[in-house]
C-alpha cells in the first residue's frame, strides 16, 4: 500500500466541480451538468420564443421578444401573450413535473426503465377522467379533478398491496404492473360500453394532449410544481444515497424506507398532476432522466437536469404536434409515443455496444 | 432434487387424468351456460345431431365455435407462458406481460387499418411478425448489455416495450374511426362473435407450436439450470432457445390473432400446476395442456354470466383473476431481492 | 444496566460506549438472536465470530441500527439507539456493509464523498471540512491517485478500499465491518486489515469486525465474540477464548492451537484426515 502525500486539501473528481462558499453556506456540482443545464434552458427559451410564432398568425421572433419586453403592443400581444404563451408553459411546467417523477421513479427501482406509468398512476388517472367524461360528465376542471383522484387512489393501492415488512422496489413494480393489467380492464371496459364518439373522445384526452391551456390552468400548475420541488429540496441529497444500497444507505442516516415513501409520494404527486393537467403523457418520464444523465455523464439520475431535460422535451413535442400536419392537431402524447420508440431503439444500440 | 414423496409417477398420471376431466367438464359446462342456459339434453342433441329446433342453435352457432376457440388460445396461452417462464428463467412472465401480445396486436391493427387486410387468414402472418418483433426487442433490452439480467429487469424492458406497442397501436386506430370501434372489442380479448373459420385458422399453427413444446420437452429441464451448467450436462441450449422462439412466436401470435390480447391465462398456469407436478417442466407442460384452457373457458364462463344479461369479454375477467395470484406470488417471495 | 428510563448515561461503563442488552432480533417468527448482552471495548478492536448462520453479522447489523430489535435494546452513549436521530448515530458508528451498489458511472472520489452525508445540511453541502475529510480518508486507504476513475473499472482490492475511503470519510469514533475480507486475495485482506489496526492504534477508534478466518481474528483482535446459534458462547482475549474445545464446540472442527510464530497470539490449524496425511 503507497501512502501519497497529498499537500492541498482540495480533492480531484475527474470532472471539475464548482464549488460556491458563502460564509457557512456552500454548495457544490459538476462544472457540466451546470452548462447542460443552463444550455437547455437557453434552449428551451429560444424554441418556445421561434415556436410561440408559428401557426395561423405567424409572428416574427424580433416581434415575440418584442412583446415580451411590452415594446410591441399590436395585436402580437394577444395572440402570443393570451392563446399561445400558456400553451408553452404548461407544456414546460408539465415536462419538468414529469422529467423529475421518472428521474425519482429510476433512482428507486434502480433502474433505466422505471417510470412512473408502472406504478399504475397513469391507467389510474385514465379511469377517473374516464368516469367523469363517460359518467358524471363535466368540463376540464371536473376531468383533471377525476384523474388525479383515479391517479392516486390507484397508486395508494399499489403501495398497500407492495408493503410488507418495507417497502422494495421489485415489489413495488410486479404488483404495479398486476394492478395496471386490471385497471385497464376496467378501462378496456368503460370504453366497451360508451358510444363510439365518446369513446373516441376519451382516447384522444388518453394520448395526452396539450390544447386549450389557458393561464388558468398555468398559475395552479406552478404552485403545485414550486410545492413539490420545495418538498425536494428539504429532504436534501437523500437520493444518491439510496442508490447505494439499504444498508450503505442505512449506515450513512437515512431511513431507506421512510425516505422512499416520501420520494414516492412526491414522484406519484408529481405524475398525478401532470395527468390531471393534460391527460397521460408517456415516455417523457422514462427518456428525460436518461438524456440528462448522458449529456451531464454524472453517475446515476440527477433531479434538476432531468426536471430541464423534460421540459424541453415536452415543448418540442408540443411544437411538432402542433405543426407536423398543417391544419390539423395531433395529441401531444402520440408525438412522446414515438419519441419512446425512439429511445428505446437507442437504448438497443448502446446496450449492444457494451456487449 | 427429489420431489415430495406424494409426487410418484402414478400420482401425476391420476392428477393429469383429473385435469383432463375437469376440462371435460368446463367444456360441457360452456356449451350449457350462458345468457340463456341451455339444458344439457339439449346440448347433448345439438353436438351429436344437429336440427335447429328450440335453443339448439345457441349450441350450434354460439357456443360451440366459441368454446373451440376458447380451446385453442387457451392451449396456445399457457404453453407458451410456460414455456418463457422455463427458458427465460423467469417466473413472473407470460407473453401479456413482456408485451409480446401487444406487439402482436399492434402489427394486426396496422395491417388491417393500413392495408385493409380483414380476413384472418391475412392478417395472422402479422400477429406472427409482431409477436417476434416485440420479443427480440425485449431480448435486446432486457436480457443484453453489461447489467445483471434479473427478472425485474426483463419485466420492465417487457412493460415498456408492450407500453410502446400499445401507445402506437392507440395512434393508429384512432386515425381509423371505424376500425378503432371495431378494435374495441377485439382489444379487451373477447371470444364471442368470431366464426368457427377464426379456431380453424389458428389451429394448425397451434398444432405446430404444441409439437415444438413435446420436442423440447425434456431439454427444459437441464436449461432451466443455467446456460454453463446446461451445456456442461450436455444440453443444446441455444436449439432449445431457438425453438422455443419459434414455438412461442406461433403460439402467442395465432392466440392473439384468434382473440385479442388476453393476458394472466400463461402466468397463473405454470404456478398453479407446480403444486401436482413438482419442477418437472415436461409435466407441467403436460398439465397445462388441460389446466389452461379449462382457466380459459372458466373465465369465460364467468364473463357470461356475472352480468347477465351482459357479457364481460374473457380477457377482463382473466386480469381480474390473474392481478390477485401475481401480487400473492410476488409477497410470497418473500426477501428475495432481484 | 439500562438506560432507557432515565435518560442519564450510564454510570461504571465508561469504557463502552457500544453495548446489547438481552438484545433480542428476529425476522417475522423466527429469532435469530436472542437475549444477548455483550459489551464492546472502547478504543479497542472487537471480532465476532462463529459458524454460518450464528447471527454475527445480525449482530452487527443491530448493532448499527439497520435491523430493529424485537426485544432488548442496543445502547449507545448510554442511549437507546433508536431512540437517536438517524444522522447523529451515523455520525458516530459507520458501518463497512457486505454488498453496497455503487452507481453506474460514479467517480472514486465522488463514492467517498457521499460518506460525508451525514455532516451535511441543506445549506452545507460541501464546505472545507468536507473536503479535508475525503482528503484524508483517501490519503489513509491509499486511493488517492484513484481519485478520478471510474469505480466500476477498479480491482476488486481496491473497490473495496475506496468502501471504506467512504466510511472513513464518515470521521466516526465506532467503525462497523461486515466480512470486510471477503472477495479479496490474501495480500490485501492482510493490507485491510493491517489498515484497521493502524485506524485503531493512531486515531483510537473502536473497530468492530464480523470476521469468518479465526487466524486473522487472532491476529488483529482485542476482544474476541464467539456465537453459536443466535447466543454467545465466549467472549474474551484471544489467548483465553479461542481453544481447541472451543473450537471443537463453536465448528465443530477437531484442530490444534499454537502460537502465531509472528505474533504469540492463538493459530488454529485444523487436524489432518488421513487422506491429507497420506499425500505428504
Amino acid at each position: 500500500m503507497t501512502i501519497t502525500q497529498n499537500d492541498t486539501a482540495g480533492v480531484t473528481f475527474g470532472r471539475r466541480q464548482c464549488v460556491i462558499r458563502i460564509g457557512n453556506v456552500s454548495a457544490r456540482a459538476s462544472w457540466r451538468a451546470i452548462i447542460v443545464v443552463a444550455a437547455l434552458l437557453v434552449g428551451a427559451f429560444v424554441i418556445a420564443v421561434i415556436a410561440v410564432g408559428l401557426g395561423k398568425y405567424t409572428v416574427a421572433p424580433a416581434d415575440v421578444l418584442g412583446v415580451l419586453t411590452g415594446s410591441n403592443t399590436s395585436f402580437d400581444r394577444v395572440v402570443i401573450l393570451e392563446w399561445r404563451m400558456p400553451r408553452m408553459l404548461m407544456a414546460l411546467l408539465i415536462g419538468s413535473a414529469l422529467g423529475i417523477s421518472g428521474a425519482i421513479f429510476q433512482a428507486l427501482t434502480r433502474n433505466a426503465l422505471g417510470s412512473p406509468d408502472i406504478i399504475g398512476v397513469t391507467s389510474g388517472a385514465y379511469t377517473g377522467a374516464l368516469i367523469v367524461i363517460a359518467g358524471i360528465g363535466g368540463g376540464y376542471y371536473a376531468v383533471a379533478a377525476g384523474a388525479l383522484i383515479g391517479g392516486l387512489v390507484t397508486a395508494v393501492l399499489v403501495y398497500a398491496l407492495s408493503y410488507r415488512n418495507g417497502l422494495a422496489g421489485f415489489r413495488l413494480i410486479v404488483v404495479g404492473i398486476a394492478v395496471s393489467a386490471v385497471v385497464n380492464s376496467v378501462n378496456q371496459w368503460i370504453i366497451i360500453k360508451i358510444d363510439l364518439h365518446t369513446a373516441v373522445t376519451a382516447s384522444v384526452w388518453q394520448q395526452g394532449t396539450l390544447s386549450g391551456q389557458s393561464w388558468s390552468q398555468v398559475l395552479p400548475m406552478t404552485v403545485c410544481l414550486v410545492v413539490m420541488a420545495a418538498i425536494l429540496v428539504a429532504m436534501g441529497p437523500q437520493l444518491p444515497v439510496l442508490q447505494m444500497g439499504d444498508d450503505a444507505a442505512g449506515a450513512l442516516g437515512v431511513q431507506p424506507d421512510r425516505a422512499r415513501l416520501a420520494y414516492l409520494v412526491v414522484g406519484v404527486g408529481l405524475v398525478a398532476l401532470a395527468c390531471a393537467a393534460a391527460g397521460p403523457i408517456s415516455f417523457v418520464a422514462l427518456a428525460a432522466p436518461q438524456i440528462a444523465r448522458r449529456l451531464t455523464a454524472s453517475p446515476g439520475v440527477g433531479l434538476v437536469p432531468s426536471a430541464v431535460m423534460g421540459a424541453v422535451l415536452l415543448l418540442v413535442s408540443d411544437v411538432i404536434a402542433q405543426q407536423v400536419f398543417s391544419g390539423s392537431e395531433l395529441p401531444v402524447g402520440v408525438v412522446t409515443v414515438s419519441l419512446g420508440g425512439a429511445y428505446l431503439i437507442y437504448l438497443l444500440i448502446s446496450q449492444a455496444r457494451q456487449r | 432434487m427429489e420431489p415430495p414423496a406424494q409426487l410418484t409417477q402414478r400420482n401425476r398420471v391420476i392428477g393429469l387424468l383429473v385435469a383432463v376431466a375437469l376440462l371435460a367438464l368446463t367444456c360441457v359446462a360452456s356449451l350449457a351456460v350462458g345468457t340463456e342456459n341451455v339444458s344439457l339434453p339439449t346440448v347433448w342433441h345439438a353436438v351429436t345431431d344437429y336440427h335447429d329446433v328450440g335453443d339448439q342453435w345457441i349450441v350450434h352457432d354460439l357456443r360451440i365455435p366459441r368454446t373451440v376457440l376458447a380451446l385453442l388460445v387457451g392451449l396456445a396461452l399457457g404453453l407458451s407462458g410456460t414455456l418463457i417462464q422455463a427458458v427465460g428463467r423467469n417466473p413472473l412472465a407470460d407473453s401479456e406481460i413482456l408485451g409480446i401480445n401487444s406487439g402482436a396486436a399492434l402489427f394486426v391493427v396496422s395491417a388491417i387499418a393500413f392495408l385493409g387486410m380483414t380476413g384472418i387468414w391475412t392478417y395472422i402472418w402479422f400477429a406472427f411478425a409482431g409477436a417476434l418483433f416485440a420479443m427480440l426487442l425485449v431480448y435486446l433490452v432486457g436480457m443484453t448489455g453489461r447489467a445483471t439480467v434479473t427478472p425485474v429487469r426483463v419485466l420492465l424492458a417487457g412493460v415498456a416495450i408492450g407500453a410502446v406497442m400499445d401507445g402506437v397501436g392507440y395512434a393508429v386506430r384512432l386515425r381509423n374511426p371505424q376500425a378503432f370501434n371495431n378494435m374495441r372489442f377485439w382489444d379487451a380479448g373477447a371470444l364471442d362473435a368470431r366464426p368457427l373459420e377464426v379456431a380453424a385458422a389458428i389451429a394448425p399453427f397451434i398444432a405446430v407450436g404444441a409439437v415444438l413444446c413435446l420436442v423440447v420437452g425434456r431439454s427444459l429441464n437441464i436449461t432451466a439450470l443455467g446456460d454453463d451448467l446446461a451445456k456442461s450436462m450436455g444440453g443444446n441450449v441455444a436449439r432449445t432457445q431457438i425453438l422455443s422462439l419459434i414455438a412461442v412466436t406461433l403460439l402467442a401470435g395465432a392466440a392473439t390473432a384468434g382473440a385479442g390480447p388476453i393476458g394472466f391465462v400463461g402466468l397463473m398456469v405454470p404456478h398453479a400446476v407446480r403444486r401436482f407436478t413438482g419442477p418437472d417442466w415436461r409435466w407441467i407442460l403436460a398439465y397445462a395442456t388441460a389446466v389452461a384452457p379449462a382457466l380459459l373457458l372458466a373465465a369465460d364462463i364467468v364473463g357470461r354470466v356475472i352480468i347477465r344479461p351482459a357479457e364481460l369479454p374473457a380477457g377482463i375477467v382473466t386480469a381480474f383473476l390473474g392481478a390477485p395470484v401475481l401480487i400473492w406470488l410476488i409477497r410470497k417471495r418473500g426477501a428475495d431481492r432481484s | 444496566m439500562t438506560s432507557a428510563e432515565s435518560g442519564h448515561p450510564v454510570t461504571g461503563q465508561r469504557d463502552s460506549r457500544l453495548s446489547a442488552d438481552h438484545l433480542s432480533i428476529g425476522y417475522e417468527d423466527t429469532a435469530v438472536i436472542a437475549d444477548l448482552s455483550v459489551e464492546v471495548l472502547d478504543g479497542r478492536i472487537t471480532a465476532i465470530v462463529g459458524p454460518n448462520a450464528c447471527g454475527k453479522s445480525t449482530l452487527l447489523r443491530g448493532f448499527a441500527r439497520l435491523l430493529k430489535p424485537s426485544g432488548g435494546q442496543v445502547i449507545l452513549d448510554g442511549h437507546d439507539i433508536g431512540s437517536l436521530h438517524t444522522k447523529e448515530v451515523a455520525r458516530r458508528l459507520g458501518l463497512l456493509p457486505q454488498t453496497s451498489i455503487a452507481p453506474e458511472g460514479i467517480t472514486v472520489a465522488d463514492l467517498v464523498s457521499r460518506g460525508r452525508f451525514p455532516h451535511q445540511k441543506v445549506l452545507r453541502q460541501w464546505s472545507g471540512s468536507d473536503d479535508e475529510a475525503v482528503a484524508e480518508a483517501m490519503r489513509c486507504t491509499g486511493v488517492t491517485e484513484l481519485s478520478g476513475r471510474l469505480v466500476d473499472e477498479l480491482s476488486g482490492g481496491q473497490r473495496q478500499r475506496v468502501w471504506v475511503a467512504m466510511v472513513l470519510a464518515q470521521q466516526t469514533p465506532l467503525v462497523l465491518l461486515d466480512e470486510p475480507t471477503t472477495y479479496l486475495d490474501i495480500a490485501h485482506q492482510v493490507e485491510l486489515l493491517d489498515l484497521f489496526a493502524m485506524l485503531n492504534r493512531e486515531q483510537d477508534r473502536t473497530v468492530v469486525a464480523v470476521l469468518h478466518d479465526l487466524n486473522h481474528a487472532c491476529r488483529y483482535a482485542d476482544q474476541i465474540i464467539a456465537m453459536k446459534s443466535g447466543s454467545i458462547v465466549a467472549q474474551g482475549d484471544p489467548k483465553s477464548v479461542i481453544t481447541e474445545e472451543l473450537v471443537e464446540a463453536v465448528y465443530g472442527l477437531k484442530c490444534q492451537i499454537i502460537d502465531d510464530p509472528q505474533t504469540g497470539t492463538p493459530l488454529v490449524v485444523p487436524r489432518a484426515s488421513p487422506h491429507v496425511r497420506a499425500r505428504t
